[in-house]
């Protein structure tokens, strides 16, 4: 009786790595960096790096365009986002942030104590490394931290009023280039790496990286919607996105994103998760703020 | 002395019975029982658990896991035990692609 269920189950394993094997393939041939990198981090580098293969795949796209994502790569895309624009569905969002923001808590502290500048102007700072925790420390954990500090419940980390409080934040720093920093600290070099290991780790059942849609096939459809080109990818967050139906944070992004490939999403705020926006911040430097935005 | 001759059809009505019969008792053969469930429940939570210390379980894992336990729960000790045998033959794969990893990673990496 045994024995016929390890053959049902190598056959399944046999089927399910086939299948991991043939998506690789598929990934593998798509046009993209072949060689292997070096195992010492040298972000410098990689930022260059990283813009130059984009800039590259998408000649004709300045710099800048490149935090309005899908709606930057045709024409007919970005007439879209113009008239989005005109009344963005993001807007509600924003003023429900706006006024969250300025009202104080019960101990009548407000947000504007636990930030640099009273929390305006600030978001191409985040995430940063706190060489005093050794951590990665993201805008929506320092939200929550704050509230918690000053006695209130925290927030849930995907949208509703996570994603309101940082639609303001980001919108008081439009325009402003990421400007995330490595201090000089083996630990944040060590987060980078993580973060960058996380970004082309393939994982889930489709065997998906988070490389295998936004390096190597931006710009190509997968079902209706157009792949999002890496770079500058979280410029824009937090966003409206059509297919949610609402506005979602940079861990919704992650999330929804390790769910599709049919991995089990970790808890958002993981260490993981924190080092990923890190890397993927990081590599964006010179890009401007355009939060909050709005997705297909 | 007589010989017995069948008709064609006769023929393939026997040949379909046999079939059956075959068929059925093979699957008796196979049947699982609750301590089987257990056994290969027990496998593939394992499997699982080890995926999660690599931090690279799947979702479908998860939906396997789940039918083998609503499975026993309704008696169907067949469909629990597959289902299990399933989970942990997802699990053990999810194991070798967060291994294997561990170094492809680079591969795939802008420089």
């Amino acid at each position: 009786m045994r024995s016929a269920i390890p053959l049902a189950s190598a056959g399944l394993a046999f089927r399910s790595l086939a299948l991991a094997a043939l998506l690789g393939a598929l990934a593998f041939a798509a046009p993209g960096p072949a060689v292997a990198a070096a195992d010492t981090p040298d972000p410098v580098a990689d930022a260059a790096a990283f813009q130059k293969y984009f800039t590259d795949k998408f000649p004709k796209l300045k710099l800048a365009d490149f935090v309005n994502g899908p709606y930057s790569l045709n024409e007919d895309m970005h007439r879209q986002w113009v008239e989005k624009e005109e009344f963005p569905p993001y807007d509600f969002s924003l003023d429900m942030g706006k006024e969250m923001f300025s009202k104080p808590f019960k101990n009548g502290k407000s947000y504007a104590d636990c930030f640099p500048n009273q929390g305006i102007g600030i978001r191409q700072n985040y995430p940063y490394f706190d060489t005093k925790e050794g951590k990665v420390v993201t805008l929506e954990l320092a939200l929550n931290r704050c509230r918690e500090a000053n006695g209130e419940a925290p927030f849930s980390y995907v949208k509703d009023e996570m994603a309101a409080l940082t639609a303001y934040m980001a919108y008081t720093s439009r325009g402003k280039p990421f400007d995330i920093k490595i201090p000089n600290d083996p630990r944040a070099l060590e987060a980078y790496q993580n973060g960058k290991r996380y970004f082309y780790t393939r994982r889930g059942q489709l065997n998906f990286s988070c490389a295998s849609c936004h390096v190597q096939n931006p710009g190509q459809r997968i079902r209706a919607e157009i792949l999002a080109p890496a770079l500058g990818i979280l410029n824009a967050m937090p966003i409206y996105r059509s297919e949610w139906g609402g506005m979602g944070t940079i861990s919704r992004r992650f999330v929804s994103c390790n769910s599709q490939t049919r991995g089990v999403p970790l808890e958002p705020q993981a260490d993981e998760y924190r080092d990923l926006e890190y890397y993927l911040s990081y590599v964006s430097n010179g890009l401007p703020i355009s939060g909050p935005g709005a997705r297909p | 002395m007589k010989t017995l001759k069948r008709n064609p059809m006769q023929t393939l009505i026997l040949v379909l019975v046999s079939a059956w019969l075959i068929g059925s008792a093979s699957s008796a053969m196979a049947a699982g029982s609750e301590a089987d469930f257990k056994t290969a429940y027990a496998a593939a939570e394992a499997a699982n658990t080890q995926a999660g210390v690599l931090r690279d379980q799947w979702t479908t894992t998860a939906s396997a896991l789940s039918a083998a336990k609503k499975a026993a729960a309704a008696g169907d000790f067949d469909a629990a035990v597959a289902h299990a045998g399933q989970a942990e033959a997802l699990a053990k794969a999810s194991i070798y692609q967060a291994t294997s990893e561990k170094e492809a990673w680079k591969n795939l990496e802008i420089h």
